[in-house]
């Protein structure tokens, strides 16, 4: 069924490794990033009033791992595109790999490079952030590595559609970044106006939302139920769709 | 070239083919049979439908009209079994850039289900062991056919399809790909390919299926299909005999003379036209001082079809 989906991501993650900027971008700078801020607001907060904020104790990091995984389906939106308009795909099509496996490839391998980025900056974030509360890192990157999981499938219906590789990173930009604003993140979903919440509560990034925060400070997985099965749609729905849509050229 | 067909039985057979893009017929009512171990070519200008057709026949479209067999399958519902046994070469396919050939060449073995050929060894046959660690983006345009080529025969194919598969190299790499087709047949397997080169197809081809707008013109060898559209012979001689023009005039199947600065060029028809002409050089005692042939070729074979050239 999957027949040539482990060489097949081998050989992706090395390829990715192997472009300029690809592990540069994907991994160095959100975590230089990060640690730039996490030394600025160091020194101008003072610890006690860190721990205070919620933002900053619970928002930034999500935040932070939010970017990352929109930078990783931006990236897949981008590859596959590249590989369509490249003449790539049709060449695999002529196999007989099947496009659920071209996708899955890429998805384990921006999974692979969500958690090292994650686990870089939760590490660099550690000395940065001393906020002194127990951190659940294993139970945040699965919980980040489900978010991805789901989102990668809006990437894969934007990258089923796009025209062009020129036109894949800002249209994916587009429809990706807004729901950052809507998901709850800044401004609590219930404090939206009426029309927008409704549409919070369409878009799965909501959802990924409120189940990483909610991981950070320590609830229990089973308070998160909802959030995992609204994920889960998403998948589902999105995955479906763009095996519709897919277009190999 | 070998006009020796195994058994007769055919591996490809297209009847009725029809294909259409919006408005546009790319394919129409194309039909022939491609027989086991041939070098079979599909041959015509740009955008003569040349690609749909082998494109439809290796499932990567779906006809509107028409029947395909390949090896006894039809590429539309038994695509992935097809896939299994057949081996492709697109026109203007491309890899990862940063893709080693190695490892292209293991991707590739690891998509089949069956046993396949060793990688190794055609890397080596097609003379890309130094390029082993090269990355695709790296590879010269001759060397990237070559991968392809080996990609087409990882999985030891018993159809190869080749499109348009010396486009854009030099006339040395060209023959040296011309010289690895001969090799494929050699081993047993079919070769379907396409080209616009006359001389490739001239050179390679057992078979070819002239194409223009969608629809075969005819089909047969080269040297059959020469001989049947294009019986005129041409010889070009220099003499300063006063005589000459008299002379050449009168050999039977004459059709016409041309004469710049003591150079003739005479044209005439016929298998023995050329005998001919010796003939009436060596029993009129006309000394030459130059003399040559010229045979007409598919390219003449197509100007006649189509009344214009194929570089048009």
């Amino acid at each position: 069924m999957l027949r040539g989906l482990w060489t097949l991501t081998w050989i992706e993650i090395k390829v990715f490794l192997r472009e300029p900027l690809g592990a540069f971008g994907m991994i160095v700078v959100p975590v230089v990033v990060f640690v730039g801020l996490g030394r600025i607001i160091g020194r101008r907060v003072a610890l006690p009033s860190l721990a205070a904020s919620p933002f900053l104790r619970v928002g930034v990091p999500v935040l932070a791992s939010i970017l990352i995984t929109l930078s990783a389906v931006l990236s897949l939106v981008t590859i596959i595109s590249i590989y369509r308009e490249g003449g790539i795909l049709k060449r695999l099509r002529a196999t007989p790999l099947r496009p659920q496996t071209i996708l899955t490839a890429h998805v384990l391998v921006k999974l692979l490079l969500t958690a090292v980025t994650l686990l870089l900056m939760l590490l660099a974030g550690k000395r940065y952030y001393p906020i002194g509360i127990h951190i659940p890192v294993f139970g945040f990157t699965l919980a980040l590595l489900i978010s991805t999981w789901s989102i990668l499938s809006i990437g894969f219906l934007i990258a089923s559609i796009v025209p062009t590789a020129r036109f894949a990173q800002p249209i994916g930009a587009i429809i990706l970044y807004p729901m950052v604003g809507l998901s709850g993140l800044f401004v609590a979903v219930e404090s939206l106006p009426p029309k927008l919440q409704i549409v919070a509560r369409i878009l799965p990034l909501t959802y990924a939302v409120s189940f990483l925060e909610g991981i950070w400070k320590g609830d229990a997985w089973s308070a998160h139920v909802g959030d995992i099965m609204a994920l889960t749609v998403a998948f589902v729905v999105c995955t479906a769709l763009s095996a519709k849509v897919f277009r190999w050229e | 070239m070998t006009q020796e067909i195994r058994s007769g039985n055919s591996v490809i057979q297209v009847s009725g083919l029809r294909k259409a893009y919006g408005s546009t017929v790319a394919v129409n009512n194309v039909s022939f049979e491609v027989k086991k171990g041939e070098i079979f070519g599909l041959i015509g200008p740009n955008g003569a439908g040349k690609t749909t057709t082998m494109e439809c026949i290796e499932g990567l479209r779906t006809p509107d009209h028409g029947t395909v067999s390949v090896v006894g399958l039809d590429p539309q519902r038994d695509t992935r079994r097809l896939q299994e046994r057949v081996g492709v070469q697109l026109q203007q396919a491309q890899l990862q850039k940063r893709i080693k050939v190695w490892e292209a060449v293991h991707l590739w073995a690891s998509l089949y289900r069956k046993k396949t050929a060793d990688g190794d060894r055609l890397v080596e046959q097609l003379g890309l062991v130094e390029k082993r660690n090269a990355w695709f983006m790296d590879l010269s345009g001759g060397q990237k056919q070559r991968l392809f080529i080996v990609l087409a025969l990882i999985n030891d194919p018993e159809v190869v399809f080749l499109d348009e598969l010396t486009t854009g190299l030099d006339p040395q790499a060209r023959r040296a790909i011309w010289e690895l087709v001969r090799g494929i047949r050699n081993r047993g397997k079919t070769v379907c390919l396409t080209t616009h080169l006359m001389e490739e197809a001239e050179r390679l081809c057992d078979r070819v299926a002239i194409i223009e707008h969608g629809r075969i013109i005819d089909i047969g060898p080269p040297e059959a299909l020469v001989q049947r559209h294009c019986p005129e012979r041409t010889v070009v001689l220099s003499t300063d005999d006063p005589t000459a023009e008299e002379r050449l005039r009168a050999i039977p199947r004459f059709e016409a003379i041309t004469s710049k600065d003591f150079r003739f060029t005479i044209r005439g028809s016929g298998d023995n036209f050329v005998t001919e002409v010796i003939r009436c050089l060596s029993e009129n005692q006309i000394k030459v001082t130059d003399f040559r042939t010229v045979l007409p070729n598919l390219e003449d074979v197509f100007l006649k079809l189509t009344g214009h050239s194929i570089r048009d």
